[in-house]
């Protein structure tokens, strides 16, 4: 179970430009969940992401894990139990390393990295069987350096590499957004594929309604730090992409978009 | 006279291609243009001159050099990432720190007595090689000592800390989703480079029999520009047939693409040969350091790289 509790979050604090975005701001994510999270532009949805991985600061609040406060934590010990899938394809992987040795890295997360072989050969058959269920050819493609992948190849490999090791939470933040249609669609696919064998809780802020209701047991709508929708189970089942984008039309004009 | 002129410059650009190895850790794959280089090579050899001269065995001082170097590394890799101090900001802080550190260590100047053995005159070589003379007994050790080095590093990268180090400078946040700290990555990446740094001063000051103040001015460009000549050349050579094969003949296995160390290897010999070739045209001495600012700008432009980060190869 995550939860975040009375988070307060100032941008720019003491400038003519501060922002409060949130303000006593509370949210709890049941475990096993996949939370869909949208919004507009400057909603906080990619800020609360950040607050929970550990990479922004919060002025006040606490984030817990399974009651657990990791406020204090580094953003690097938070992904012990975390993965994260970014927007920007080239930022889940390294361009300049090899599928393989890549794929050796997550691989070994949460295990020391000492001086032993980086990538272990036993393991190839198995990481070329992850990368069939893919579907997108990329099991003959080991040697090749990342940054000569495409971006929905790199994403796809992305997703494959946050997941690889357990984990306890997914954090997907726009993930498709970067891609064309159809590549958006199969890494769509994917992702729900993962959570569902995996069993993770999942947080994903999605621009796209339609990922957003048909992925999402529970629904959230963001809007200037706070929650304005917040639809999950037999009332989530209910709820219809239309609703989502009424809703959203609403909030819109409220603010003069 | 000639002859001994090439044996001499290919020594030199094998004792200072240990240099261009820490430049390589750091710039090209840290991408972290650490200036401390200039206060760590004459630190390398200050600290193995005081060591000769107080009677520590020649080889002795090779590891006690590293471990040296290793701390100034230490020392630029806490400012940046515990104090978080701009990279270039950390280095400067180091070099300069590392002046006065290395005045007070051997003095502005020291020269170790003719008396003494360095590794070039030590039993075990005089035993194995005693019949050559002092210059080729010179490239033989450096050779094998470049040699280890670099196989040593070849199979560094490939362990899981190596492969680790390369991920950081490539793509700081992944190591961090790999639920490791950065900075410490990028520490023990400096430490590396600075004692391979602080090698390269123990060879040289074992070479001449002497250490210099100043001697460690414009040893980060002669890096920088060994390695970017050397990864140039590395390229081009990947993009040629003789190692992507020709009309689908596939190459053979060890003409593809070469380790980045080979590369570097080949950059300082060859930009040695350049400077010593216009030392050999007359210009004075007092110019070297101009040459080897000169060279390097040229080697910037033809490569087309003007400075900027070095791909991870």
């Amino acid at each position: 179970m995550l939860e975040v509790r009375n988070i307060t979050k100032i941008y720019n604090q003491g400038t003519v430009t501060e922002h409060t975005l949130f303000k006593d701001f509370s949210l709890t994510v049941e475990e096993g969940q996949f939370v869909s999270i949208v919004g507009s532009n400057g909603s906080g949805k990619t800020s609360l992401l950040n607050i929970i991985c550990g990479s922004i600061p919060v002025e006040s609040g606490e984030v817990l894990v399974d009651g657990t406060p990791i406020t204090k934590l580094k953003e690097y010990q938070r992904y012990a139990s975390m993965g994260r899938v970014y927007q920007d394809p080239a930022a889940g992987t390294c361009p300049g390393l090899t599928m393989l040795e890549n794929l050796s890295l997550a691989d070994n997360k949460g295990k020391p990295f000492g001086l032993s072989r980086g990538v272990n050969r036993k393991r190839i058959s198995d990481y070329r069987d992850q990368l069939h269920a893919l579907g997108l050819g990329l099991e003959d493609k080991l040697d090749v350096k990342m940054g000569a992948l495409s971006g929905g190849q790199r994403q796809a490999v992305a997703l494959l590499m946050a997941t690889m090791t357990p984990l306890k939470f997914l954090i997907l933040d726009e993930h498709t957004a970067a891609l064309d249609p159809k590549t958006a669609e199969v890494i769509m696919e994917l992702t729900g594929k993962v959570v569902r064998e995996k069993k993770l809780t999942a947080m994903m802020v999605t621009h796209n309604l339609r990922y957003a209701v048909e992925y999402g047991d529970r629904i959230l709508m963001m809007n200037q730090g706070h929650v304005v929708l917040d639809r999950a189970g037999a009332e989530k089942k209910a709820t219809g992409i239309d609703d989502v984008l009424g809703m959203f039309n609403r909030i819109s004009i409220e603010c003069g978009n | 006279m000639f002859s001994e002129l090439v044996i001499s410059t290919l020594m030199q650009g094998l004792i200072y291609t240990l240099v261009s190895f820490g430049v390589y850790i750091t710039y090209s794959i840290l991408d972290f243009p650490d200036l401390g280089v200039d206060g760590t090579f004459p630190l390398g050899a200050a600290v193995t001159a005081v060591a000769l001269t107080a009677g520590v065995n020649a080889w002795a001082t090779l590891p006690l050099a590293m471990a040296i170097g290793a701390l100034a590394g230490l020392m630029t890799g806490l400012i940046h990432v515990r104090l978080k101090v701009r990279n270039l900001l950390a280095g400067i802080i180091t070099m300069t720190a590392l002046y006065s550190i290395n005045l007070q260590i051997g003095g502005s100047n020291l020269n170790v007595d003719r008396s003494t053995d360095t590794i070039f005159t030590s039993p075990i070589v005089m035993s194995l090689f005693g019949e050559q003379t002092l210059m080729v007994r010179k490239v033989i050790v450096s050779a094998v000592i470049v040699v280890v080095v670099k196989l040593a590093l070849d199979l560094y990268f490939k362990t899981k800390s190596g492969l680790l180090l390369r991920a950081v400078g490539d793509n700081a946040g992944l190591v961090t989703s790999l639920a490791k700290d950065r900075g410490s990555v990028k520490i023990l990446g400096l430490m590396i480079s600075n004692a391979l740094v602080a090698l390269g001063g123990c060879i040289v000051c074992h070479e001449q029999r002497s250490y210099n103040a100043t001697m460690g001015t414009g040893q980060l460009v002669f890096g920088l520009a060994a390695v970017i000549i050397g990864v140039s050349i590395m390229n081009f050579y990947a993009a040629s047939p003789v190692s992507r094969g020709f009309r689908g003949v596939k190459p053979l296995k060890w003409l593809a693409l070469p380790a980045g160390t080979t590369a570097v290897i080949l950059g300082s010999v060859l930009y040695k040969m350049c400077i010593q070739l216009a030392m050999s045209m007359g210009v004075p001495a007092n110019m070297m350091k101009f040459i080897t600012a000169a060279l390097f700008l040229l080697v910037l432009v033809v490569s087309g790289r003007k400075g900027e980060a070095i791909i991870n190869a």
